[in-house]
């Protein structure tokens, strides 16, 4: 095995018995710094995945057109054609980074704070367990494997709502579990659609449409796009998230809005355009159209929301339109649009949640009308807030403009009426976007602070500081040098694009 | 030609294992009258036929009970995998026993050996070639199971659940027989590869009215013993009321026992392009039906009765690609059988973990109770919990219950494969259903305890359950992680 092949099962591996040694250690707070370290060492192992392994050539006719840059592949289930085959390239490596370092910040803030409703272990245990669910779906390069993984992720989501959430936690989980089951099963008969009729699941291999049918492309796509889209989630397939978020406990909001969505647009990318191009073609305009309808009813619903966390789970309604959008515009542009999209969401709203989590647990309220005049007396979490409000609606300069700016570059750049107005639609959305966030940070941290704001500190943990202080410098530092993204991507979406425009 | 057949012991060497059970456990209860060494022959026997059944399976398939090409006693792959399943179910349903045994709630002799004549039933069925044999099995499997239902000492449920049980099966055992003679009216053959080669051969004969009559007949007599809707209505009834370890029993042994007949009509006497479409019908019904009721269930073992009927629905599916062209294909056909038998075996490894765990987690002698007996039961007794809970979820069908997920797995692949992608999606559409009431159990286990009328007791566990509990649930762990052995299995 070489060192990379090394790194790519060490990414996994680690989280998990890391969750096995938590669950097996019998002191609450020696588990959970157990836990938190098995969480770095997984960053640790992610993040040199990018060294080594990457050819400087461009993409060019005959070759496949997924080249990871380190993989393994072993044979597990041949009688259902499954294969532990994983490897990590330049659209996955991203998430994989963002996803071991939301879960390690996540842990690193549960050692600190354990939100009310059970042991602090049994929470790590899950998030590292979560953690090797979205970990393998970003790295499966087999159909099978990758459902395997999407799977694994339900349950450990749905226990940490339902244990450590909200008032309404048990309806919001129980939503959670079966919308995304719905979602889950319809990726089972999509990937077995494609797995009968061309007898492999080498994600490697299919990419492209490899010899599939047109009928057997659309079916496919049909089905594996509405399986993401209630992931990622498209509206109109949204509505277990905005309860979900809501109810989950901080660290279940940051791992599910940060990471979790993400799986269903990398799904969307990976397996259902890259598998199903001829079916993606034909789905992209209406794709477009639920896209910004996404866009805009999100935008609008944030809006009139009273509530911190649903006003935040709402905008990420908003969001992830952005991002589907440029996926369906099928162009270059429009794919690295949605990937730096993806990680600049991942971080900012990762850092919304946990600020909104802080102000919650300060004042004991999320309703946006018993809050106000927090830079009064707390204005170091009242400019943070501003920050990652003004990050989110898209400031150039910071993390989120790129994915919006370019999401809507993309979809001018393929004309026509039909994009054109989708464009210029999302650019309305935009708007929109800054209308609501500018709201929330009128209402929350302007004005005279109202009784239950006046309670509050001005000081900050350092366990706070430090879960926040890499999604500032991140959401900063993508702002600035968006090439940290798209650098390491272009390769991989240029090829992309060659085999499925072909 | 001698007017002695040849019968070739070895390949009969299963059955008089299972048969030699049952006759000793009832010399040794009368000689040595003591109940723990009439449980140990019991279970020893068990084990026995287990592994003789496994020796001869290894050796190549064996036919004995010949005229001329056609053999009533067919021992092969399958034969010896059916075999070797129902006695390790035996022996696990028997250790289940063990507390409410020695509690004096049974008759120790007569449960026992009760358990091994059902046992040997279940050995002849897979080996069974001809219609005679095979429902002579069945029967043999079936008719023990009346007395063990209502075998739980001063309990009116328990009597209730036996009549019930009786009556109905009677009545299917009637149909099936009718059906069986109305084949032989028409073909003047009982032995099952005969009959598949003339209704294939004569489309005279396949056309016939009273062909196809027939054939219903029996397929729909075979459905009562699957609890298929709409021949489903006994199961919850007889679940709920008979003791746990028989239900555990009726719930796996029983429903392996109907769906091995079920397949070998299916597979080798009758046209596929006429059973087909009753089976898909068959198992659409029974999977939607099946958890749509359980959805409403609040006691645990008649939710678990509702969920195994959804389960059947689960193992008929494979078999309803049989309706269309696409999936009568040699491949497509083997495909489907062997996922059908793949299932099967993902599913009893996990319903008697499940009927474990619950035994587990109930006092001595109970019944299965309500939902909120268990409220809380997983915060009292973390690894029983677990347990109960990793089964479930397998049932469900989603990790950590690799074993469940592997099983759904299987049979949308073989529906994929023979085409049928519409009941593809009613499988996975089912599973959604499935998940909401799977995880309402898991959900509870782990609930805060109500705290009025104080804490709830700890239960008890006896090593013999907790044997069998642990012995189940590593079994449904290992099958997670390398489903390809049952694959393989399920596919001689």
């Amino acid at each position: 095995m070489t060192f990379g092949q090394v790194l790519l099962v060490a990414v996994l591996v680690v989280p998990a018995v890391g969750a096995v040694a938590v669950a097996a250690t019998p002191r609450d707070r020696a588990a959970r710094i157990i836990g938190t370290i098995a969480a770095a060492l997984t960053l640790l192992a992610a993040v040199p995945l990018v060294f080594g392994g990457r050819g400087w050539f461009a993409w060019s006719a005959g070759t496949p057109a997924v080249r990871p840059w380190h993989q393994v592949d072993l044979p597990w289930v041949p009688g259902l054609d499954l294969r532990f085959h994983l490897g990590v390239d330049g659209i996955s490596w991203p998430l994989v980074v963002l996803t071991a370092l939301l879960t390690l910040l996540c842990c690193a803030y549960t050692v600190w704070r354990v939100p009310d409703g059970g042991s602090g272990r049994a929470l790590v245990a899950l998030l590292l367990v979560v953690e090797v669910g979205i970990l393998g779906t970003f790295l499966a390069l087999d159909l099978v494997l990758f459902f395997l993984f999407f799977e694994v992720v339900l349950l450990p989501m749905y226990a940490i709502i339902a244990g450590w959430g909200g008032a309404d936690r048990r309806r919001a989980a129980r939503k959670f579990a079966l919308y995304t089951l719905f979602g889950s099963v319809l990726l089972l008969v999509g990937v077995y659609v494609v797995v009968a009729a061309a007898g492999t699941a080498d994600v490697v291999a299919l990419t492209g449409g490899g010899g599939l049918s047109r009928g057997t492309q659309l079916t496919a796509f049909t089905l594996l796009a509405l399986a993401f889209a209630v992931k990622s989630p498209l509206w109109p397939l949204h509505s277990w998230l905005p309860d979900a978020h809501t109810q989950a406990p901080t660290v279940g909001s940051v791992v599910l809005a940060g990471v979790l969505l993400k799986m269903g647009t990398y799904g969307l990318i990976r397996v259902a355009v890259g598998v199903a191009p001829e079916g993606a073609r034909w789905a992209a305009p209406v794709l477009g159209v639920l896209a910004v309808a996404a866009i805009l009813i999100g935008s609008l619903v944030c809006l009139a929301q009273s509530d911190v966390k649903r006003l935040i789970a709402y905008s990420s309604v908003g969001h992830m339109g952005f991002v589907l959008l440029g996926v369906a515009t099928l162009t270059a542009t429009g794919i690295q649009a949605a990937l730096i999209g993806n990680v600049a969401h991942g971080v900012i709203t990762g850092l919304l949640f946990f600020l909104a989590g802080a102000v919650k647990d300060r004042t004991g309220t999320g309703a946006l009308a018993e809050l106000s005049g927090l830079r009064e007396t707390a204005p170091r979490l009242a400019g943070l807030l501003a920050f990652a409000a003004i990050a989110s609606l898209g400031l150039p300069g910071l993390a989120g403009f790129w994915g919006e700016a370019f999401a809507v570059v993309a979809a001018l750049q393929v004309g026509g009426p039909l994009w054109i107005t989708l464009g210029v639609l999302a650019a309305v959305g935009g708007a929109l976007t800054a209308a609501y966030f500018l709201r929330l940070l009128r209402q929350v941290t302007h004005g005279r602070p109202s009784p239950a704001v006046g309670r509050v500190g001005a000081g900050l943990a350092g366990a706070e500081l430090t879960a926040w202080a890499p999604l500032v410098l991140l959401a900063l530092a993508i702002g600035l040098v968006p090439a940290l993204v798209l650098g390491v991507a272009e390769a991989p979406v240029d090829a992309l694009i060659g085999v499925i425009s072909r | 030609m001698s007017a002695v057949q040849s019968v070739d012991s070895v390949a009969l060497l299963p059955a008089y294992l299972a048969a030699g059970t049952a006759v000793l456990v009832l010399i040794i209860d009368l000689v040595v009258a003591r109940p723990r060494a009439t449980v140990a022959v019991a279970a020893l026997g068990a084990l026995a036929t287990a592994v003789g059944a496994a020796v001869v399976g290894a050796g190549g398939e064996r036919r004995t009970f010949c005229v001329g090409g056609d053999c009533s006693w067919v021992f092969g792959g399958r034969a010896a995998v059916v075999a070797a399943v129902v006695a390790l179910l035996t022996l696990g349903v028997l250790g289940l026993s063990v507390p409410a045994l020695r509690a004096g709630r049974s008759p120790v002799g007569e449960y026992a050996f009760l358990l091994a004549c059902s046992m040997t039933g279940g050995v002849v069925l897979g080996a069974a070639g001809d219609l005679i044999t095979l429902i002579v099995a069945l029967e043999t499997l079936t008719l023990p199971l009346y007395v063990l239902v209502g075998l739980r000492r001063g309990s009116l449920a328990s009597a209730e659940a036996a009549v019930t049980f009786f009556v109905v099966s009677v009545v299917a055992t009637t149909v099936t027989l009718l059906g069986a003679a109305l084949l032989y009216a028409v073909t003047g053959s009982l032995h099952l590869d005969r009959l598949g080669a003339l209704l294939a051969e004569r489309s005279e004969l396949r056309d016939l009215p009273l062909t196809s009559a027939a054939g219903a007949l029996l397929l729909l007599g075979l459905a009562f013993k699957v609890a298929a809707v709409p021949f489903h209505a006994w199961a919850p009834a007889t679940y709920d009321g008979a003791p746990l370890p028989v239900a555990a029993y009726l719930s796996t042994a029983s429903k392996l026992g109907g769906l091995v007949a079920l397949l070998a009509v299916v597979q080798r006497a009758l046209p596929a392009d006429q059973t087909g479409p009753v089976l898909a019908l068959l198992a659409v019904l029974t999977m939607t039906v099946g958890n749509l009721v359980a959805l409403r269930q609040r006691r645990t073992v008649r939710l678990l009765a509702w969920s195994s009927v959804a389960q059947a629905g689960y193992i008929l599916a494979p078999l309803g690609a049989l309706a269309l062209a696409a999936g009568r294909t040699g491949e497509a056909r083997s495909a489907a059988y062997a996922a059908a038998v793949a299932y099967t075996v993902f599913f009893v490894v996990l319903e008697l973990a499940a009927f474990a765990g619950v035994t587990a987690l109930r006092p001595v002698g109970a019944d299965g109770g309500t939902l909120d007996d268990l409220r809380g039961a997983a915060r009292r007794h973390p690894w029983r919990g677990a347990a109960l809970g990793l089964a479930l979820v397998g049932l469900a069908g989603l990790p950590p219950g690799l074993a469940g997920l592997f099983a759904k797995v299987t049979v949308v692949r073989s529906l994929l494969d023979g085409g049928a992608a519409w009941l593809a999606l009613v499988v996975a559409l089912n599973a959604v259903i499935g998940l909401a009431y799977y995880l309402r159990v898991t959900a509870a286990l782990w609930a805060p305890t109500a705290t009025s009328g104080g804490a709830a007791p700890t239960v008890p566990l006896g090593g013999v359950v907790a044997a069998v509990l642990a012995v189940a649930t590593v079994t449904a762990v290992v099958l997670g992680f390398a489903p390809q052995l049952v694959l393989d299995l399920a596919a001689r």
